[in-house]
């Protein structure tokens, strides 16, 4: 993302710099009040998500947010199914393989791409560039076929080939090892570190906020990723948690408050880890966002 | 042998050799289904059949196809709809949670939220919301106080509105974060001039943020609109006992290329219409790159 005007928002400002504090007065106390009700209007969604997977059928339908006696049946009863499980650990396997990928790959081309002069170079960073011009959507059809002749379709190589390196995710490595002095790579050089260990050593922990950015775009775009796993798979067992939770929605007769157990375990994992790492995701995503 | 290479020679080899594999995977997985992509927009194809090369065909059956214009149109609503509200309210509740400090991160967390949910989970419990009574809880709600019903997602009018709230919700958390990101990166000695001056709240925020703003904005108007004219996740979910219904009032254009490609199995036609996306997204990228180069 080009930002042609010298004030650029960052990401450090965001969670440093605060307003200067003024007495409060009635419209800040109006102010607070509105944004707190608009906060709280915000999760509602999530909130009854995870109230109804607590809840018994008979009180499902009432607006009740927290149920009269929560128990955990829906979740036991989910999961004993044993296809939620299975959808859950073919899930975890995908997002982490694909995250590690990666941040592996992606920072080794962009590394290379931003520290090695050679010939070619201009070409390839343009090549994977204009990548990101062309959409999913527009590919699907062609791995649909390719993962056909090779035998991929049905597998977790065919669900998880496709986003093993991302433009996006280059890019956004090139950018933050430009703040990578050439001067450490040099003396490292000096020191008799090959090109691979100054790579893994000495520029990589430079760059530890971005790869940590990256691998949370990373890990929660596979983990909610649907069209291609939709496509590539046909078996119920190697269904990710979307499309076994897109499939078991649309199954007849299937209870609404069992729906929501099933929403709510593909969601609270993420929503865990965000608030524990809160923090780092914010300035991750928008650090990301922006340069990226 | 490499012993003998200069150092300049030595950065080449070990250049290239860290390139090597993913410049196959880019060459294999990224470029070579582009083109054939397009190359079976100019077939037809129906998976189990021979290819046969049928030219323009597929284009002109796709421009006298009523579907694909109501999918066409469609796709623009959502684009049109939901880039400008989410867009505002985003700005709306940046500017103002910018402007406090009390339990300033648990507002900034309740917002962000929904940004960590899968689209899909999400799709059902909207879907379970938009549901009629005695189910779904909007309609719940509005029973309990006497207002009278709204048929949400069975309605041709009120479907696409309906799918699109989650999608707008979803998002939201993240361009308010993106834009208090700009609002923080404008100096205060801008703010302290200003009010030295006495110039109102008002002209403020038209005469010194938003101009200042503009590379976030045109950032977030450019990547909300390829999600939205991208949208599928949520229309799929929300309509899988008829997708894109009722009556394709909801059908956008990543939908019918699922369908014609992966239920009606006409290959050559679902890649010219996925051609038909990248040349809007394409439009759409340049119209950004044009905006940000006047200056």
């Amino acid at each position: 993302m080009a930002v042609t005007e010298e004030i650029r928002p960052n990401a450090d400002a965001l969670l440093h710099a605060a307003p200067p504090r003024r007495p409060a007065n009635m419209g800040q106390i109006l102010r607070w009040t509105l944004l707190f009700l608009g906060g709280i209007a915000m999760v509602m969604p999530i909130a009854y998500m995870i109230s109804t997977s607590l809840k018994w059928p008979h009180e499902v339908y009432n607006l009740q947010l927290i149920p009269d006696e929560p128990h955990l049946e829906n979740y036991t009863y989910v999961l004993e199914d044993g296809r939620f499980y299975g959808w859950f650990i073919n899930s975890i396997v995908i997002a982490v393989v694909t995250t590690v990928s990666n941040v592996l790959f992606d920072s080794l081309v962009g590394y290379t791409l931003c520290k090695f002069r050679f010939p070619g170079r201009y070409i390839v960073f343009i090549a994977i560039l204009s990548t990101l011009m062309i959409p999913t959507e527009m590919l699907v059809i062609p791995w649909y076929l390719m993962s056909q002749q090779l035998g991929w379709l049905d597998t977790y190589w065919g669900i998880m080939f496709p986003g093993l390196m991302t433009a996006f995710g280059t890019f956004l490595m090139k950018q933050f090892f430009e703040t990578v002095p050439d001067d450490f790579i040099e003396a490292a050089r000096i020191d008799g570190l090959n090109e691979l260990q100054i790579w893994w050593t000495v520029a990589m922990p430079l760059v530890k906020p971005a790869l940590a950015a990256l691998a949370i775009f990373v890990f929660l775009g596979n983990w909610t990723a649907f069209i291609w796993p939709l496509i590539v798979t046909n078996s119920v067992e190697m269904y990710t948690l979307p499309v076994g939770l897109s499939s078991f929605g649309d199954e007849a007769d299937v209870a609404w408050e069992l729906i929501m157990t099933g929403a709510a375990i593909s969601t609270i994992p993420t929503l865990v880890v965000f608030l524990i790492f809160q923090r780092y995701i914010i300035q991750g995503v928008v650090m990301a966002g922006l340069k990226g | 042998m490499y012993r003998n290479l200069t150092i300049k020679q030595k950065q080449i080899v070990w250049a290239w050799a860290f390139l090597a594999l993913p410049v196959l995977f880019y060459s294999v997985i990224r470029f070579y289904p582009t083109g054939n992509a397009m190359l079976i927009s100019f077939q037809d194809w129906n998976l189990l059949g021979t290819r046969t090369w049928t030219g323009l065909d597929n284009y002109t059956t796709l421009l006298s196809d009523p579907v694909f214009w109501q999918v066409f149109r469609n796709t623009f609503i959502y684009l049109l709809l939901g880039t400008p509200v989410s867009l505002v309210v985003a700005f709306a509740i940046a500017y103002h949670l910018d402007k406090v400090r009390f339990m300033h991160g648990f507002l900034r967390m309740l917002y962000f939220l929904p940004f960590m949910t899968s689209a899909v989970a999400m799709a059902w419990v909207w879907r379970w919301f938009y549901q009629p009574v005695p189910v779904g809880l909007f309609n719940n709600a509005l029973a309990s106080l006497g207002i009278p019903q709204v048929n949400f997602l069975n309605s041709t009018t009120n479907a696409l509105p309906a799918i699109l709230a989650p999608a707008v919700w979803a998002g939201l958390g993240f361009q308010v974060i993106i834009f208090m990101a700009g609002l923080r990166a404008i100096p205060r000695s801008y703010y302290e001039a200003a009010r030295i001056d006495g110039v109102s709240t008002w002209t403020v925020l038209w005469e010194i943020t938003l101009p200042l703003l503009r590379p976030t904005i045109v950032f977030l108007v450019v990547f909300s609109s390829i999600g939205f004219l991208r949208i599928f996740d949520h229309v799929f979910n929300m309509t899988t006992n008829n997708p894109g219904g009722p009556l394709n009032s909801t059908k956008p254009l990543v939908l019918m290329i699922y369908q014609t490609a992966f239920s009606s199995f006409d290959m050559g036609y679902a890649a010219a219409q996925t051609v038909v996306l990248f040349i809007v997204l394409l439009l759409v990228s340049l119209l950004q790159l044009w905006i940000m180069r006047d200056r």
